[in-house]
């Protein structure tokens, strides 16, 4: 407890005002038991925000023996004022699937990382490991061995490998979910350890889970494959809790507009109209739903999630190439699968990464997402020629406005060696 | 229950035993030798298995949930096809947690969730109770929970048409790339949208991303409202250092505009290294080489900033997902509570809720009302910067004479 040096934080003292949960309250807390590198991380970030600018060193090469990524270098670059950071490296540690926790695992976890770093954590990352922050570069393989023998815990991806999968919480707790997320993240994380921990790729990739179109962990946003849950059959009816939405007994949304008085529910106006593809309508007192024209937005079943569910015969719909703008722009996934049963050991999908890999391993530049790749390359060459799957409208929003398509020699009869001769013969130059 | 057997084999399927075996400070001392790493190692282990963490009432009704209901902003009940009815309280936290608050996270689980809890995809820390009792005890015990300086702890909220809680990255306190802070923006924002934190008012859900610099650590190109960092001024080019930190190759590569090229260059010793020159008209501040090469950094006070998009959504439900839409191209970096983010983020949040039909998420409201209401609405006004001039550009131009007569035409009569 002795010579711990407290920095002066006026601008940060500010941020312990306010009713949303203080991060600087939390940090100060845990320093005046007696840590001294909380102190100087504040301290480090109180003079940010007077100079405005970052005090943190590009990267630098860190890592555990063996492994490409987990580990992310950071060294400050004020040391002499902020000795307790001067190495401050983060660890990312793979999160159980939809991150659920238990009390004994907190409390180990916490006894570990306050002996081995400095008790600041990310719960979590935004690609979903847990974030261990701030620690020496001698106490890294420590911690890795801790963590692998005293937890069997491992690291998460980094670099230019696989990142650490995530998933919403799926059949945990959500009646929408059509696929066991939690179960296909696990597997797919089991199954390309090599893949997470070695660097072999061009750049990132991810995986990304979500139970129905509603994709609550962001899949078509920001993955490589996207998984997205969804059926084949029919939205199940219960026309009982149809009317029971009908008739006001039942909240609409589930009552997620409780604190504004929108006025009796209109199934007409709130689910019939709102329907992008005007599929549904009332025949008397029940609800029809022509399934065939629907395209599973999910608004109606979030609307009423008494009466509506998703259908029993389930899958995913599997997009690629979703990016955040760095470097040619920013993606969504594009749809490329529109359905493929996910059952154990999900070999069908595996074959498809495999091919997918294959292509994206060989072809891409450094630091080309695959959503870049397919810009690049074309998205019917990686359909077609790749995957080795057929054309179909699904795959476009819309056809091609420009008339360029490269025809094959093949495709065109009598090839493309002609006569000029006989051209000539024919029209005189 | 779910069949999990086909991994009963990997090392992580259950982890409790050790779990129960206290933290042993001195087992990585006394085991592992760095001159034979080797030796004992585990590698590739994975994860532990997700369902070791399950609360009972959850490992029983796993894919058997029928239905939910917002009880209040925060608190859902799930009733289950057996029958079994649970309760979800969804706190906020700030992401960047001690173990401090961990071990006290731990506390409450053990009080009044059979040692559980879990995390939600916006960081937001969820309780699961089995009976009202425990519920109603729960809340309260979480509503008198604060921090010295009057924050809460774990404040109640964050679902249905509210604001939940803002994805963001590491910021200053971290990271080598930012252009702002991001925990204390986020802080200050959601102290002045905690009305909508804790309340379901809003037309439809509203999602708050914030990225500290145009690599965007999570999915801010596709939020309602995006807070980024961004930098104004070209990189530095440190000549003396340059071959020694980094592949130039790379950092010429890095750049999506061409605008770095080699150069051979002198230094005042006389020496001739090969360096690059940037072309800083044709600069965007991206900051992509710095990222590729520490010698090229960008930070500056006078040039960051933050930069506010809105219109984006990723959920499928009645449109399709969307990107973001640049709407404010600068505000400087005021500290300690980015007073001006503040303020116009309200101002946006307020012409939606006024203009919104239900079910609306912004990005709806925007392209229905049409852009130039939009910017009227929200009291902004529109720069040359909301004009796109990178790739696809061509998507944003408006190629049709449907426009409605709006503040800016106003001007031209």
């Amino acid at each position: 407890m002795a010579d711990l040096k407290k920095h002066d934080t006026p601008l940060l003292n500010e941020l312990k005002k306010g009713p949303f949960p203080s991060f600087v309250d939390d940090l100060e807390t845990r320093a005046n038991t007696g840590v001294q590198c909380c102190y100087d991380l504040l301290g480090q970030l109180e003079l940010s925000y007077v100079h405005k600018e970052t005090h943190w060193k590009h990267g630098g090469i860190v890592g555990v023996f063996g492994y490409g990524g987990g580990v992310i270098g950071r060294y400050s670059d004020a040391p002499k004022e902020f000795p307790s950071i001067a190495h401050f490296h983060t660890l990312r540690v793979n999160q159980p699937a939809s991150k659920f926790y238990n009390s004994r695992f907190l409390r180990k976890l916490c006894d570990m990382w306050d002996h081995r770093g400095s008790g600041i954590c990310n719960f979590h990352g935004s690609t979903g490991d847990m974030i261990l922050i701030g620690t020496s570069t001698d106490q890294l393989e420590p911690t890795f061995y801790d963590l692998s023998h005293q937890f069997d815990m491992d690291l998460g991806g980094s670099g230019s490998n696989l990142r650490t999968p995530s998933c919403c919480m799926g059949k945990a707790r959500c009646e929408f979910s059509c696929l066991d997320t939690q179960a296909i993240t696990y597997d797919l994380t089991m199954t390309y350890q090599d893949e997470l921990h070695r660097p072999a790729f061009p750049y990132k990739f991810k995986f990304k889970t979500s139970g129905c179109p509603n994709d609550c962990v962001a899949a078509i946003a920001r993955a490589c494959t996207s998984i997205i849950g969804t059926w084949r059959d029919n939205i199940r009816i219960d026309q009982k809790a149809v009317q029971a939405y009908i008739g006001g007994e039942l909240k609409p949304n589930a009552g997620a507009f409780s604190d504004r008085d929108w006025g009796a529910f209109d199934i007409q106006k709130e689910v019939i109209d709102l329907c992008p593809t005007r599929c549904m309508w009332m025949d008397g007192n029940e609800l029809k739903i022509d399934d065939r024209e629907c395209t599973r937005c999910m608004h109606c079943i979030n609307v009423m999630p008494s009466a509506l569910r998703p259908g029993v015969d389930c899958g995913a719909t599997i997009l690629n190439g979703a990016k955040a703008p760095i470097l040619e722009g920013a993606q969504m996934s594009t749809l490329i699968i529109p359905f493929m049963k996910m059952e154990y050991p999900y070999q069908e999908f595996k074959d498809y990464v495999e091919l997918m890999w294959d292509w994206w391993m060989e072809e891409g530049k450094n630091r080309e997402r695959l959503g870049e790749l397919i810009q690049r390359q074309g998205l019917a060459h990686y359909i077609i020629d790749i995957l080795g799957r057929e054309p179909i409208p699904q795959h476009v929003r819309e056809p091609r406005s420009n008339p360029y398509p490269f025809w094959k020699e093949e495709e065109v009869p009598g090839g493309w060696t002609r006569s000029l001769e006989d051209f000539r013969k024919r029209h005189a130059a | 229950m779910i069949d999990t057997s086909m991994y009963k084999d990997d090392p992580g399927y259950n982890i409790q035993e050790l779990l129960d075996k206290p933290y042993d400070p001195e087992l990585a001392d006394r085991e592992y030798n760095p001159d034979k790493p080797m030796a004992g190692r585990l590698t590739d282990q994975g994860p532990p298995h997700f369902e070791q963490f399950f609360p009972e009432v959850i490992k029983k009704n796993y894919g058997k949930w029928l239905t939910h209901e917002f009880l209040q902003s925060g608190v859902i009940k799930y009733t289950s096809e057996t029958g079994d009815v649970m309760w979800v309280v969804r706190c906020a936290t700030p992401r960047l947690v001690t173990t401090n608050l961990l071990r006290e996270i731990a506390d409450i689980a053990d009080k009044f969730c059979e040692g559980c809890c879990r995390w939600t995809t916006r960081n937001s820390l969820e309780w699961h109770v089995t009976d009202e009792g425990t519920l109603k005890e729960l809340i309260e015990f979480l509503n008198n929970l604060k921090h010295p300086g009057g924050s809460y702890k774990f404040p109640i909220g964050g679902t249905g048409a509210g604001i939940t809680n803002i994805v963001h990255t590491q910021g200053w306190i971290h990271c080598h790339t930012p252009a702002t802070d991001a925990s204390g923006m986020v802080k200050a924002v959601m102290d002045d949208m905690f009305e909508y934190w804790n309340s379901h008012k809003l037309p439809a859900k509203l999602r708050i991303s914030m990225a500290c610099c145009l690599n965007m650590c999570g999915a801010v190109h596709c939020s309602d409202i995006a807070l980024l960092g961004i930098h104004r001024k070209p990189p530095f080019v440190e000549d003396d250092r340059i071959t020694g930190v980094c592949e130039v190759p790379l950092a010429i590569a890095a750049c999506p505009t061409a605008a770095i090229k080699p150069a051979t260059v002198e230094l005042a010793d006389g020496k001739k290294v090969k360096s690059v020159r940037v072309k800083n008209e044709r600069c965007m501040f991206c900051g992509n080489c710095y990222t590729m090469c520490p010698a090229m950094p960008l930070a500056d006070e006078e040039g960051d900033g933050v930069a506010i998009l809105a219109g984006g959504k990723i959920s499928n439900r009645i449109t399709r997902p969307s990107f973001s839409k640049l709407i404010v191209p600068y505000i400087p970096n005021e500290l300690p509570r980015f007073d001006s983010v503040c303020k116009i983020v309200r101002q946006i949040v307020e012409a939606y809720e006024k203009g919104a039909n239900k079910y609306e998420r912004l990005g709806d409201w925007a392209t229905r009302v049409g852009w130039e209401r939009f910017f009227e609405q929200c009291n902004l006004p529109f720069t040359d910067k909301s004009i796109d001039d990178y790739r696809l550009a061509y998507d944003t131009y408006h190629t049709t004479t449907q426009f409605k007569w709006s503040s800016h035409t106003d001007k031209m009569m």
